[in-house]
């Protein structure tokens, strides 16, 4: 067990309880400026963030790079629409019921996929999770095509989720949880397995470790993380749609989890931060520059996106998370 | 009688296009073990060059030769600035650089072109249909499945009985030794990447009139695409032809077929409900399965 006083006496824990502080006062910061709609903004981060470091459980820890984990987030918003459609509202019974379907769904995935490797791994994710978004959008009776609007937000006993303040301290809440829980896995017997997996499955196998169940825990372990962010996101938007399972949410959660830090516990909480504050920046981009360059960003920005997303790939090697450590270690 | 042939057709004819996409992307994956996600973007650029330039010359035959020859220079100036960078690199980031190119490439698309789909026109000679088994099919349909047949016939013999044919698959089993023997890999590489590239233009300009052009009209197909290599078995030629053809059918027959089997054993609101999510998803399954239970795909490529 580690004691709480102990990380707080280090200088990474000094900056992790910080940050915490300021994650904290967030929503008090944002009234005072008058702007609560950052306050929706940032629980969009801290959500798409949860999925990444959920994707990052397989990608970062176990080497596993799965192109498709959209499915799940899919999963996560599909049974709160279908539930409160069907009249249940109980979050805890949502949540629950998304993590039922959510393990059953990504076990099965998963025994599937975890028969490849490679380059067939990522594409067979990539098909899974397609082949998820065409069931979604074949499903007329809930939206099909152009997804539903859920009528409220899941219900949590005399907690009103309603208010947009108090659902951002449910998902931090939420988010500080996993993270910790991710956190002690790293440090874990089943941490280093899936690691060491990681590095060189054959020597793990020939060590007496059956390498494909220590894989398909963590390939679920990481489809359930993103399952709570689908859960969450569809009940921050009031909204469920395809597009949650488009193949460009696998693409951007990979992006946010390099551009964070591969295999680092906050890396892609930090990554899905930079990525959605530059869209969002680039797509209201305010900065009046002459000869409608400034108008030309604004209606093009994915055009710019695309371009730092190819120079993340080729540049970036330990992300933000390790560039920081890095500076620590220099300093 | 005559829907089942003209249904199998168009099944041919749509795993005609994705053989020309499978066959480029399946051989720069086997020799350079580089997995491109932009293949769908090149597609896209030449439907692209080939409608524009066949409204501006009202030919066909120039049409053609501005997409193929567009989508061959796009890619090597992208092998030249992104991908030769990437080579050595990880799976991982090359599909991530790769699926920067994409965004790029669909947001380029929508600046020069415009977000809606722009007309591709179908030449002249090809306008009418052929009567086949007493059935009129769009000749069109045929040329698109001659063209992809000639393209096997000629990559079969490029690849088993040329020189050049001899070094590319010498550089897939063993790059380096190739390269000590004094095979020039580099610029091997380079060709290969653009005759891919050049490849899935062609599949562009015949996609173009029977699909709309669009932004993002490459990324359906290339997941497709991806099935197909899949399926028959990374880095094989062969085995994209023979998936690329099952695939074909068996989507195009499955959207047709399986909401008719379903109305005729359920009731016809289920019937309506899960008969064109369970058709659209046949290939993935049909990809399941194969891969569970042959993980090496249907023609597994044998080194050595």
């Amino acid at each position: 067990m580690v004691d709480p006083m102990s990380l707080i006496n280090t200088r990474r824990g000094w900056t992790g309880f910080s940050v915490l502080v300021l994650f904290a006062l967030f929503p008090f910061l944002a009234d005072l400026a008058g702007e609560a709609y950052y306050v929706t903004f940032l629980t969009r981060v801290l959500i798409i963030g949860l999925a990444a470091v959920g994707l990052n459980v397989a990608l970062g820890y176990a080497g596993m790079v799965s192109f498709g984990h959209s499915l799940y987030l899919g999963v996560g918003a599909y049974t709160v629409a279908i539930l409160s459609d069907l009249g249940i509202t109980n979050a805890v019974l949502h949540l629950s019921i998304a993590l039922c379907a959510g393990i059953v769904i990504s076990a099965l995935v998963g025994l599937v996929c975890l028969r490849t490797t490679g380059v067939a791994f990522i594409m067979i994710t990539l098909a899974f999770a397609q082949m998820f978004y065409y069931v979604v959008v074949g499903l007329r009776q809930y939206g099909g095509d152009d997804g539903m609007s859920l009528s409220a937000r899941s219900t949590l006993g005399s907690i009103s989720l309603e208010n947009n303040n108090v659902f951002y301290y449910v998902c931090l809440m939420i988010v500080a949880l996993i993270l910790w829980g991710v956190h002690r896995m790293s440090r874990s017997r089943f941490g280093s397995v899936i690691r060491g997996c990681k590095l060189n499955e054959r020597r793990m196998a020939a060590l007496g470790f059956a390498t494909l169940r220590y894989k398909l825990l963590a390939y679920i372990f990481s489809a359930q993380i993103c399952v709570v962010a689908g859960f969450l996101l569809a009940n921050l938007a009031k909204f469920s749609s395809p597009s949650y399972l488009q193949w460009s949410m696998s693409g951007e959660l990979i992006v946010m989890v390099v551009l964070g830090g591969i295999g680092t516990v906050f890396g892609p909480i930090l990554g899905a931060m930079s990525l959605l504050l530059l869209e969002e920046v680039l797509a209201n981009f305010g900065l009046p520059i002459p000869f409608g360059v400034g108008k030309f960003i604004q209606s093009h920005w994915m055009l710019l996106i695309g371009l730092f997303i190819v120079i993340t790939g080729i540049r970036v090697k330990d992300g933000l998370a390790g560039f920081m450590n890095h500076r620590k270690r220099v300093s | 009688m005559s829907l089942v042939l003209t249904q199998l057709l168009n099944g041919i004819q749509l795993g005609s296009l994705l053989f020309l996409l499978s066959a480029g992307l399946t051989l720069v994956f086997g020799i350079m073990n580089f997995i491109n996600l932009m293949h769908g973007s090149l597609f896209m650029m030449g439907a692209y060059f080939a409608a524009s330039t066949f409204s501006a010359t009202g030919s066909f035959f120039i049409a053609m030769l501005a997409g193929i020859g567009g989508a061959a220079l796009l890619g090597v100036v992208v092998e030249r600035l992104v991908v030769a960078h990437m080579y050595e690199r990880s799976h991982l980031h090359q599909v991530l650089v790769t699926f920067g190119l994409v965004l790029f490439f669909n947001e380029l698309a929508r600046i020069f072109w415009g977000p809606t789909s722009i007309h591709a026109g179908s030449p002249g000679a090809f306008s009418g249909s052929v009567e086949i088994f007493g059935s009129p099919y769009p000749s069109y349909r045929i040329l698109i499945i001659t063209l992809s047949l000639g393209v096997a016939a000629g990559l079969y013999f490029f690849i088993r009985h040329t020189r050049l044919g001899m070094l590319v698959r010498a550089s897939a089993s063993r790059s380096d030794i190739a390269s000590a023997l004094g095979v020039n890999v580099v610029m091997l590489k380079r060709c290969l990447f653009a005759f891919g590239a050049a490849l899935a233009g062609l599949a562009g300009v015949m996609a173009g009139p029977i699909t709309s052009v669009q932004p993002g009209m490459g990324e359906p197909i290339l997941i497709m695409t991806l099935v197909v290599i899949v399926t028959g078995g990374i880095g094989s030629v062969r085995g994209a032809f023979f998936s690329a053809m099952v695939i074909g059918i068996a989507d195009t027959v499955g959207r047709i077929y399986i909401p008719m089997l379903l109305r005729a054993t359920f009731e016809r609101s289920t019937a309506q409900a899960i008969g064109p999510a369970l058709a659209s998803i046949m290939i993935y399954l049909l990809m399941a399965c194969v891969l569970a239970l042959r993980p090496q795909g249907l023609f597994p490529v044998r080194h050595g």
